[in-house]
């Protein structure tokens, strides 16, 4: 006869869940590669396309005016500086593609516990003795190591485009920045995971994920400072992690004013919390079966 | 401590329709024990309450001294599982998957292994630890899954429809692998199946359940008596008339009906009342020149019980379908 030893720890299973996660991801290069085009796509041609300091110095000729291009120079960059805190519109972008890169992966964790629940997997993991908790966390884990490892392709690749880092850039910043970005993931994962821990459908996920990922995205400062958004968006764009998310990065990354470091961490922390928290709490009464 | 399983008033509703309804029984340390029923008669459901998948609407279970409500997680290490449907995580290899469920029963590293490795070779997938899972054959997957369900040496094992949709050949394997198994680690089979000579064969005491309800529980043998005993039929050289009546003076005959020569009647034990009898007719010089001693059918026990026919003929195109539904949706 077997004996029943408590030997399990609280956080048992939680690796081995999250490695059984990244197994399938990086057996399979392609769909990094695939889920890697979009924010590339974005960089390369909008990015690239919507050059505002070549807008004002390329043929900025009006009649009747004689206006000296060190002026207009001048004016452009005064212009940009004050919407985007930086003149280098490009990398403005970049910062804003990895919190996109970021928000997008963490948007399937939702698919990725329905898919368990409707080949067996879940029911399955939900007899064994894994806490869980844990069957969640594993896959906002996974969300999170894979968005920091997406996000630093989309950065390397950004900068070999010509992504313009802070001259005085250090590894803290680099660190802050990562920091960022995992929660913001954390919370997003924990969200989507959450809403799908009953759920047996994939398609309602997949409507979910469609119909939240381009309003969270334009909802924030990715592509446009808040400043220039009309009166009714910026609320919207101040509850929005994504806002927090760039703000921190382009300070720490670029070098650019922004708003206090600590409340935007805060601002983050909290919602990586609540979400996490909620998650854990709703998955020992909901995963298993009514 | 002898009581490996009891189920108390364990009640299962779904809206306002009962899937499992009141049922009690009692499972013994160390027995092979088989819930046999028809489709939909609340099989799986009360295996999904026993193993604290799904929380019963009544009532409750003892599952190795813990109680499935109050102390779920006791209950999930002491047993195994091996649930209807395929559960192995296909875009992995049948060794990760041993690997990762010895993980979540917090087994160490080289334990597992050690185990991984014998189980595998137990079910004979030895050759296919590092394929994918979506590489292999239903017979290969239920085999994986018998051994994902013994990793954690426990000390009970739930097996739902363990042969569903294999031959006649690999069903036969799995209960070698299971009765392997109980010798070994002395472990309590609770198993649900609507093959009926799989039940009668391999089970030492059935359940029968239809419409979440526990019709008859015992041994096979006593099952079968409870239906009426055994069919004796005798072919008499002499005068059929007399031989009527000296068995139907027998004690415990009845059913008697006479065809030419042959009688054929009903007796509780038949391989004791043979002998009784044939002295008894030679006692009036009636020769029998034949006898033969047929044991009722599962099947028959289970018309009596639930009023209809369970025939495994009739399951097979339909186990095929559900078999083949599971691969489809595993697939994709
Ligand atoms: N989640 C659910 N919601 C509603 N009804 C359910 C649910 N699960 C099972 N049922 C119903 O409960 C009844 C018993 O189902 P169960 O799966 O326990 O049958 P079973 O004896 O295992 O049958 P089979 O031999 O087909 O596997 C069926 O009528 C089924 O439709
Ligand atoms: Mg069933």
């Amino acid at each position: 006869m077997t004996s029943v030893v408590s030997r399990l720890h609280p956080l048992h299973g939680l690796w081995a869940l999250t490695n059984r996660e990244l197994a399938k991801w990086y057996k399979v290069p392609v769909i990094l590669i695939i889920s890697l085009i979009q924010p590339i796509v974005w960089l390369a041609f909008f990015g690239k396309s919507m050059n505002f300091a070549a807008m004002f110095t390329n043929g900025l000729n009006i009649p009747g005016l004689n206006i000296p291009k060190q002026v207009i120079d001048e004016i452009a960059s005064e212009v940009l500086r004050a919407n985007f805190g930086t003149t280098d519109y490009f990398s403005f972008l970049a910062v804003g593609m990895l919190s996109f890169i970021t928000l997008f992966t963490s948007l399937q964790s939702g698919m990725s516990i329905v898919w368990d629940r409707r080949l067996g997997v879940l029911g399955k993991l939900l007899t064994t003795p894994v806490p869980r908790g844990n069957i969640v966390m594993a896959k906002v884990l996974n969300s999170m190591i894979r968005s920091l490892v997406q996000s630093s392709i989309v950065l390397i690749i950004a900068i070999l485009l010509g992504m313009k880092l802070n001259p005085n850039l250090n590894p803290l910043d680099v660190l802050g920045a990562y920091a960022a970005l995992a929660l913001m993931s954390m919370g997003f994962a924990s969200l989507f995971v959450t809403l799908a821990l009953r759920s047996t459908s994939w398609e309602s996920q997949m409507a979910i994920m469609n119909l939240l990922n381009m309003p969270l995205m334009f909802a924030s400062n990715s592509f446009y400072p808040v400043k220039s958004m009309p009166w009714w968006l910026k609320p919207i764009a101040y509850v929005n992690p994504l806002t927090y998310v760039n703000d921190i990065n382009r300070q720490l990354l670029l070098g650019v004013a922004g708003h206090s470091l600590l409340l935007d961490f805060t601002y983050l922390l909290t919602f990586a919390v609540i979400f996490s928290a909620l998650g854990i709490t709703l998955s020992w009464r909901f995963l298993s079966e009514s | 401590m002898e009581v490996a399983i009891k189920a108390i008033n364990l009640t299962k509703r779904y809206g306002n329709f009962t899937a499992v309804d009141h049922i009690n029984f009692e499972v013994y340390y160390g027995e092979v024990f088989a819930f046999l029923g028809p489709n939909g008669a609340g099989k799986t459901t009360t295996i999904k309450m026993l193993t604290t998948v799904t929380r019963p609407s009544e009532g409750t279970a003892i599952v190795n001294g813990f109680d499935i409500i109050k102390q779920p997680a006791k209950v999930r290490e002491s047993i195994g599982t091996v649930p209807q449907e395929y559960t192995a995580d296909e875009d992995l290899t049948g060794w990760e998957n041993l690997m990762l469920i010895a993980a979540l029963y917090g087994i160490p590293k080289r334990e597992a292994k050690e185990r991984a490795a014998e189980l595998l070779d137990m079910v004979e997938l030895s050759y296919a630890a590092d394929r994918k899972v979506e590489t292999y054959s239903g017979g290969m997957r239920r085999r994986l899954e018998i051994a994902m369900g013994l990793i954690n040496r426990p000390a009970i094992l739930f097996l739902d429809e363990p042969t569903l949709g294999l031959d006649a050949q690999t069903r036969a394997a799995i209960w070698e692998y299971v009765y392997r198994l109980r010798r070994q680690y002395g472990t309590t089979i609770f198993m649900t199946t609507h093959y009926l000579e799989e039940a009668d064969q391999y089970a030492e005491r059935i359940a029968i359940i239809d419409h979440g309800k526990i019709l008859a529980i015992g041994t096979p043998k006593e099952l079968k008596e409870k239906v009426g005993g055994d069919v004796i039929t005798i072919e008499v050289a002499g005068d059929v008339n007399t031989a009527r009546k000296v068995i139907e003076g027998i004690d415990g005959v009845s059913g008697v009906a006479v065809n030419g020569n042959t009688i054929m009647f009903k007796v509780r034990n038949g391989s004791t009342a043979a002998p009784i009898i044939l002295e008894a007719l030679n006692k009036l010089s009636i020769r029998a020149t034949s006898i033969t001693i047929k044991e009722p059918t599962m099947d028959e026990v289970f018309l009596e019980y639930t009023g209809r026919r369970l025939r495994d003929e009739e399951g097979t195109s339909e186990d095929f379908m559900r078999f083949r539904r599971t691969i489809s949706r595993a697939r994709r």
